[in-house]
């Protein structure tokens, strides 16, 4: 599933926002024909409500030119944050865009963006953390052109741990995740 | 939204709530650190002028309560010379010779179906009788009753009110079959830890308790719905209601100095802000507008301040909004992590959740208000969510105890540590009472 296929322009302006937002790593980013200022930038990965809303219509649009056929669910349920961060790592974008073509092309189907974080801190902020990196996934779908009825977040924090007691950075990574469940 | 209460009452508590009295969840009290300043005090066991066995050792329980503030050691039983029951027993070269600064004796008789007990605080130093009293309890009081006593003691000598007879209010979540498979019960226990009684279960998270100021209620949030909302159940009866169910984020519920308001943590406008509902009024009010996290509101104890966890400098940090100018200053400089302060009772200090710059460890840590000095007391890897008892001697917090989360005291001058270990599962979100009498 080809991401250009659905961007409109507005959409694109705002996934490049979200690219420089996260600092880098856009390499394999699309460019496009748009013109993306740097103040369009800002605004837009701020102002995620409207942006959401906009791309709402689109996402419509969207859903009735999609296909309904073939597009598999992806295997990958799982992404992966920073600590203390809820921008999207650009290695899975690739993932996230299957979810979008899959969602896309199944518009019955539903999804629940689990947003989890690691044990450290406290347990309220990391609730709003783990509501920051499910709200991320949702923009960056919503962007896609995903309808927002299709996708809900909640915010788990530190209350489900996929590793419990970790200790080493890799373990800790783990629980620093958004999960899809569908 | 927020929910109107009683429609919804009766139904979720009979789903919901399971109180169970006989529930033995007790805590287990182990010192970790001890005071090397603390005064030498003998309580001399009660004379029992009764029938069949006394359900508690009052003296015991009154040893227990003084020896973990880490201001008073009390003798071993074992070196007491003599067991004086009042004051005309009482030969003070004996105690003297035993280093003791003070001494407790007392009697418990049993007349209609009461206990009357009398007791007699001595200063062996200046060899004067400090105070003495009766006081009467049912059987099933007498640990009551023991609370109490420390309370009076505790106040006779340091000028301080005691903190024997108020109740925490915690989390307990155990690991059933599967990795998500968890029990979360919300309990109340003594300050002790012991009579601990479930008062909800739920397979689903429960976190956040805070307790009103009458000590009567509780708020917390609970996902046993499938999404994160307010509640709030009244100790004693069990009933309860759900409060909030915005959209997203239902969280940190802070009663008001004065009962009538709770802060709380919404992201309904799309982002975590702090709230405040105005409980009789039935009104929400948004206090903070900022594209970052801020979560994690506590009142200044004169109710004019609302301090509130914010990574609007990048990281967590703790800020403080004026409610009547609304202004907005910065409190924590000091480490890259701070966050979930709370206020000590005299609002001069506040005690947070401290991570150093470049450090590993989160810590609990205090923050003098006046001149911004930080202390650090604890210094386990995670520890979090700390309470201030309410005459701000003490701090109970969360950590991890191996892989068992289990809470922790630590007295507020850093001299006395102690863990509240439970048989199974982890505790945390502890909830220190107000005082309840």
């Amino acid at each position: 599933m080809d991401l250009m296929k659905y961007s409109k322009p507005f959409a694109l302006a705002a996934i490049l926002a979200l690219v420089a937002g996260c600092g880098g790593g856009a390499a394999t980013q699309p460019t496009d024909e748009e013109e993306v200022t740097a103040e369009e930038v800002q605004t837009s990965d701020e102002d995620s409500a409207e942006t959401a809303g906009a791309a709402e219509e689109e996402a419509a649009n969207a859903e009735a030119m999609a296909e309904e056929d073939a597009v598999e669910r992806p295997e990958v349920m799982t992404i992966y944050f920073d600590f203390d961060k809820s921008n999207i790592r650009s290695e899975f974008y690739e993932d996230l865009n299957a979810h979008a073509a899959y969602l896309q092309a199944n518009p019955d189907s539903k999804v629940v963006l689990e947003g989890h974080a690691d044990e450290r801190g406290t347990r309220e902020y990391n609730m709003a953390l783990g509501e920051r990196r499910g709200n991320s996934v949702q923009r960056y779908l919503s962007l896609q052109g995903v309808a927002s009825e299709q996708m809900e977040v909640v915010s788990y924090g530190e209350e489900r741990l996929a590793v419990r007691n970790a200790s080493t950075s890799e373990e800790h990574q783990q629980n620093r995740r958004v999960e899809f469940v569908y | 939204m927020i929910l109107k209460p009683r429609k919804r009452v009766w139904w979720l508590a009979l789903i919901l709530l399971v109180i169970s009295f006989n529930t033995q969840a007790n805590l287990t009290i182990r010192i970790t650190q001890g005071s090397d300043k603390a005064t030498p005090i003998a309580l001399v066991p009660f004379a029992w002028r009764g029938s069949g066995a006394l359900p508690e050792d009052v003296a015991r329980i009154v040893a227990d309560n003084l020896e973990r503030t880490g201001l008073f050691a009390p003798v071993p039983r074992e070196n007491l010379v003599s067991l004086p029951s009042e004051a005309s027993e009482v030969i003070y070269r004996d105690w003297r010779l035993l280093d003791v600064n003070y001494l407790l004796v007392g009697s418990i008789a049993e007349e209609d179906n009461q206990l009357r007990i009398n007791y007699e605080l001595f200063d062996v130093v200046s060899q004067e009788r400090i105070f003495g009293e009766t006081v009467t309890a049912k059987r099933s009081q007498l640990r009551s009753r023991a609370h109490f006593v420390s309370d009076r003691i505790y106040e006779k000598l340091t000028g301080q009110r005691g903190i024997f007879s108020t109740r925490m209010a915690y989390v307990t979540a155990e690991q059933l079959s599967g990795r998500a498979d968890y029990q979360f019960r919300l309990h109340v226990a003594d300050a002790d830890g012991q009579r601990s009684r479930t008062i909800l279960t739920s397979r689903e998270p429960l976190l956040s308790p805070d307790w009103s100021p009458d000590g009567k209620k509780l708020a917390y949030v609970s996902f046993e719905r499938g999404r994160p909302a307010i509640y709030i159940q009244e100790v004693a009866t069990g009933s309860r209601y759900q409060l909030t169910n915005f959209r997203g984020l239902n969280g940190a519920p802070a009663w008001s100095p004065d009962g009538k308001k709770l802060a709380m943590t919404l992201s309904r406008d799309g982002n975590p802000e702090i709230y405040i509902y105005h409980l009789e009024e039935k009104r929400l009010i948004r206090v903070t507008h900022h594209y970052a996290i801020d979560t994690e509101p506590s009142w200044s104890p004169d109710g004019k301040n609302i301090i509130f966890t914010s990574s609007r400098s990048g990281g967590p940090q703790i800020y403080r909004v004026n409610l009547q100018s609304g202004n907005i200053d910065r409190l924590s400089f000091e480490g890259n992590y701070n966050a979930r302060a709370r206020y000590s009772p005299d609002g001069k200090e506040i005690f947070m959740v401290h991570r150093e710059s470049g450090g590993g460890l989160f810590s609990i840590a205090g923050l003098n208000m006046d001149t911004g000095r930080l202390r650090t007391l604890t210094t386990s890897p995670l520890d979090e969510s700390p309470s201030v008892a309410p005459n701000g001697s003490m701090v109970i917090y969360a950590l991890m105890q191996g892989d068992q989360g289990v809470l922790g005291v630590v007295s507020t001058d850093g001299r006395i540590q102690y863990e509240l270990p439970a048989e199974r599962g982890d505790v945390r979100e502890p909830a220190w009472s107000p005082f309840l009498n």
